[in-house]
């Protein structure tokens, strides 16, 4: 079995704002100096199977046919050991 | 003509939709389920408003994924008209029958109410009955309507003449770029806009500014 975790984020310029709500959050708490949130999304997910190569290419994929929304959205794909 | 409605778990406005084309259709709509891979031989496909599987990881996007959406696809590929309206945009951006996307509004909140809609497209299949920069009422009720797309998208939408309605002046409810409030392909075929004209045929709404749109779409005289 390979487990990967995948994390999808805001693209650079993509204007957030539950991020910024987030950071407007932490400023109550009385955090200081929080210059700026952004918020995205982590899948963990497990698959069948031992060829490295081929899962980071299939969870490549997922990502760009559903996980993420490439118009605004990238994603990272990371095997684990 | 004929007409069909998709329908999907956690859709809401199927039932409000179905009754607008019948009203306003002398005859009530087909309707088609998820699964199914094939449409019936109509002239306007019609994905209406709610919250498809509970807007799961993105508004619209396990929707855009399912069987019937390739048959729409397929069926707009072939010049059929499709309307898209509220999460039934959201599932024609994340199909990709429409560019861009719809994301969280930019208040946060859930917005409830009635906008001004400018009709910036008078020529479109789904809007002939209506005016060039005739200013409409419209109900909206969205928390994801914050219409977005990267400059050269928005260029080719705007220079293409294909933003179709925009929010009047002062009554943005969702942050959306440029007072996007609706948009249409490329072949013109398929309309996907935010607000519910769907909520606005009849004296009992309030108003019927959302009549012209479906008497456009079903060549209905006015």
């Amino acid at each position: 079995m390979i487990r990967a975790r995948i994390t999808v984020t805001l693209k650079n310029g993509v204007l957030d704002p539950q991020g910024v709500a987030i950071g407007h959050g932490l400023a109550s708490l009385g955090f200081a100096g929080v210059r700026s949130v952004r918020q995205g999304k982590i899948f963990d997910i497990e698959l069948d199977g031992s060829d490295r190569a081929k899962a980071k290419a299939d969870l490549e994929a997922m990502c760009r046919k559903l996980l993420a929304n490439m118009v605004i959205e990238d994603f990272a794909v990371e095997l684990l050991p | 003509m004929k007409s069909a409605v998709v329908q999907l778990p956690g859709l809401n406005r199927d039932r409000d939709m179905i009754a607008a084309l019948t009203r306003i259709g002398g005859k009530p709509p087909a309707t088609v389920w998820q699964t199914d891979t094939e449409l019936p031989d109509v002239d306007l496909i019609v994905i209406p408003g709610g919250f498809s599987y509970g807007d799961y990881l993105r508004c619209g996007a396990i929707a855009a994924r399912m069987p019937v959406m390739r048959a729409v696809a397929d069926a707009a590929a072939r010049g059929v008209r499709v309307l898209g309206v509220c999460n039934g945009l959201q599932i024609l951006a994340e199909a990709g029958l429409l560019p861009g996307v719809l994301m969280r509004n930019a208040s946060l909140k859930f917005v409830c109410r009635t906008v001004r809609l400018q009709v910036e497209n008078a020529s479109t299949v789904f809007t002939r009955h209506y005016q060039k920069g005739q200013v409409i009422s419209c109900p909206v009720a969205h928390h994801d309507g914050n219409y977005f797309a990267d400059a050269g998208t928005l260029n080719s939408l705007e220079d293409g003449g294909r933003v179709v309605f925009r929010y009047a002046e002062g009554t943005n409810p969702n942050g959306s770029i440029n007072n996007i409030a609706g948009i249409v392909n490329e072949a013109g075929n398929v309309l996907g806009m935010m607000p519910h004209p769907e909520n606005l045929i009849e004296a009992a709404h309030g108003g019927t500014d959302g009549r012209a749109l479906f008497e456009s779409a079903l060549e209905i005289a006015a």
